[in-house]
């Protein structure tokens, strides 16, 4: 405890001068020495957000290197998809990632309208907006679950998982199904909402706000937590273009980058989204960030309940998508999931499968190149931390 | 966007421009003058964010198409430049000095596609299959089924039917016959 008040510097201000060894500006690292050892975090991990894996070298608690080694979760999805008719791709895609499949949904589905030249109805923009800020709201609590469980305070965790069943009931209600929904499908989507789905969907936000109440009191605001999160994994603004990086981890060291603001699509044009930046870029920063869209993203969907249109069509006038081509032609439609800059790369050759279909996830980058930076001087136990505060989410690296 | 074609005309030769939505670009160039592209766009025009490269394999063309995506915070628009290089001994120079993630993508086009980066870091390193030894697994001539049923076998017990023969046979024998299907306690 003594190093307490010092903590503010988790950079772990190590003294290089000894080890490892520089040669050529690389270090060199023997194993053979007994200096160091190879430690592997993952594929089975509590610390570990899904199946990858981080092998370590490590010197005393301190990591001298690090490796994202993936493959574990492997599905060959785009390669799946070359030999399916585009209706066909719906099952396949919400799988990319599991605590927020609309995204890729929507991509998808955005992807061939654009190519197709469809437009959607409006109430059916509206109604993916819901859904898309919905899947928002799920993927943090789950989220602050794990980011609070990664530093040992698995009550958070308890509560915000509990909370997301809550919402999970109501996409089961919206769409039929808890986790995968494919609800959205190219020409708009495929139900309205149930009768009373709105005061519940209110009622809901009430208790979720008031959840948050405690997490911020318990999790946010307790000292402990901070000495772990402030300082740890540092990210400058020099870094986000360097690396690529998006989405709140580029927001939290600055960098205006939201793309319902910059770029709108479906409704979020005509909705208030507000950029949430702040300056210091370590896990704190980030972590309290996240906290902030959470609550942006519970205002926005009060506000898109109130402005959703009562009647209008759901569905465009589409063609037998059994037997649908779509024109040759290539497109990128992105959209702003939790990690990040989420989209889908789509070539169409004018056959009735797609010819190439890639998906971008932010995860991509984060967990291999920014992880493998940043992991470098840090202590073991603030891996886990480090990395769920990067929001990882391994299937979207391997597609 | 149409004076950055021209200034970018004025300096390279552009193979072909298309504008696909009002935030979405596309600029064909040569394959010698990517990196000089690249760079250009990325120090004086502002597109510093590399959303992805990715490659499309035009087997009827015996062509690989890399794509480049960029996007320019200020003007907010995505640019994708792209880049038709040769199917056999494909190669294409790195990148990786410009980007500090692109050695990623760079890695996993080496193992899906096989597409070789000279220079570029860790290309060799097995990103997701690793002992793999056929041909690249995403390139349009990999038989995905043919290399299913030479490596795995069929779990005893299970056997193969043609759905339409099947039903017929268990369900439909007297479909002829009868009016219409009775199940047997009515």
């Amino acid at each position: 405890m003594s190093n307490l008040s010092e903590s503010k510097y988790r950079g772990f201000k190590a003294d290089r001068s000894k080890y490892p060894e520089m040669e050529n500006g690389k270090p060199v690292i023997d194993l053979e020495s007994h200096r160091y050892t190879k430690l592997w975090q993952g594929p089975q991990h509590p610390g570990v957000t899904g199946n990858m894996a981080v092998e370590l070298i490590v010197n005393g608690d301190e990591i001298v290197s690090a490796k994202t080694h993936v493959g574990y979760l492997h599905r060959a999805f785009e390669k799946l998809m070359e030999r399916r008719r585009y209706i066909q791709c719906f099952p396949l895609v919400c799988r990319i990632c599991v605590p927020e499949p609309d995204t890729n949904e929507y991509c998808v589905s955005a992807a061939m309208e654009d190519l197709a030249g469809i437009t959607v109805p409006e109430r059916a923009l509206w109604l993916r907006t819901l859904n898309l800020e919905m899947s928002r709201i799920g993927s943090y609590l789950m989220w602050l679950g794990g980011q609070a469980g990664s530093l040992g305070m698995g009550a958070v965790g308890q509560w915000t998982i509990g909370m997301r069943d809550f919402w999970l009931d109501l996409f089961e209600e919206m769409t039929g199904g808890r986790v995968y929904h494919m609800y959205m499908i190219p020409g708009g989507v495929r139900k309205t909402l149930p009768d009373g789905f709105r005061d519940r969907a209110r009622g809901l936000i009430v208790r979720t706000r008031k959840l948050l109440y405690d997490v911020e009191n318990t999790f946010l605001s307790n000292a402990i937590i901070k000495s772990r999160l402030q300082g740890l994994g540092v990210i400058t603004t020099e870094m986000v273009d360097e690396f690529g990086i998006v989405g709140p981890i580029a927001r939290a060291t600055g960098r205006e980058c939201d793309i319902r603001i910059n770029n709108p699509y479906v409704k979020y044009g005509e909705l208030d989204v507000k950029m949430l930046t702040s300056t210091v870029g370590d896990a704190y920063a980030r972590a309290e960030l996240r906290y902030r869209d959470l609550h942006q993203s519970l205002d926005l969907v009060t506000e898109i309940l109130n402005r959703i249109p009562e009647d209008g069509p759901i569905q465009a006038d589409m063609p037998n998508l059994l037997n649908w081509k779509i024109p040759a032609g290539q497109t990128y439609v992105k959209a702003e999931s939790t990690r990040g800059e989420h989209g889908f790369y789509m070539v169409s050759d004018g056959s009735g499968k797609p010819r190439r279909v890639f998906a971008r996830g932010a995860s991509y980058t984060h967990a291999i190149s920014l992880l493998e930076e940043l992991a470098v001087n840090i202590s073991i136990s603030d891996l886990a931390g480090l990395m769920v505060s990067l929001h990882t989410c391994p299937p979207e690296i391997e597609r | 966007m149409e004076q950055l074609v021209k200034r970018i005309n004025g300096m390279i030769h552009l193979k072909a421009y298309n504008r696909q939505r009002d935030d979405l670009f596309f600029i064909t160039v040569e394959k010698s003058q990517l990196e000089l592209v690249l760079s250009h766009l990325k120090n004086n025009e502002g597109f510093t964010h590399l959303a992805f490269l990715q490659a499309v394999d035009f087997l009827e063309d015996s062509k690989f198409q890399l794509t480049y995506m960029l996007y320019n915070y200020d003007i907010r628009v995505n640019l994708g430049v792209k880049v038709l290089i040769g199917r056999d001994k494909a190669e294409m120079t790195s990148i990786h000095k410009l980007w500090a993630h692109a050695w990623q993508y760079q890695r996993e086009l080496h193992e899906l596609f096989g597409i070789n980066f000279p220079g570029s870091p860790r290309v060799e390193e097995s990103f997701v299959l690793e002992g793999w030894e056929e041909m690249p697994p995403m390139r349009r001539d990999f038989d995905t089924k043919e290399y299913s049923e030479r490596t795995f076998y069929q779990r005893p017990g299970r056997s193969t039917n043609d759905p339409k023969e099947y039903m017929k046979e268990k369900m439909y024998k007297n479909y002829a016959a009868s009016p219409r299907i009775r199940r047997d306690d009515e």
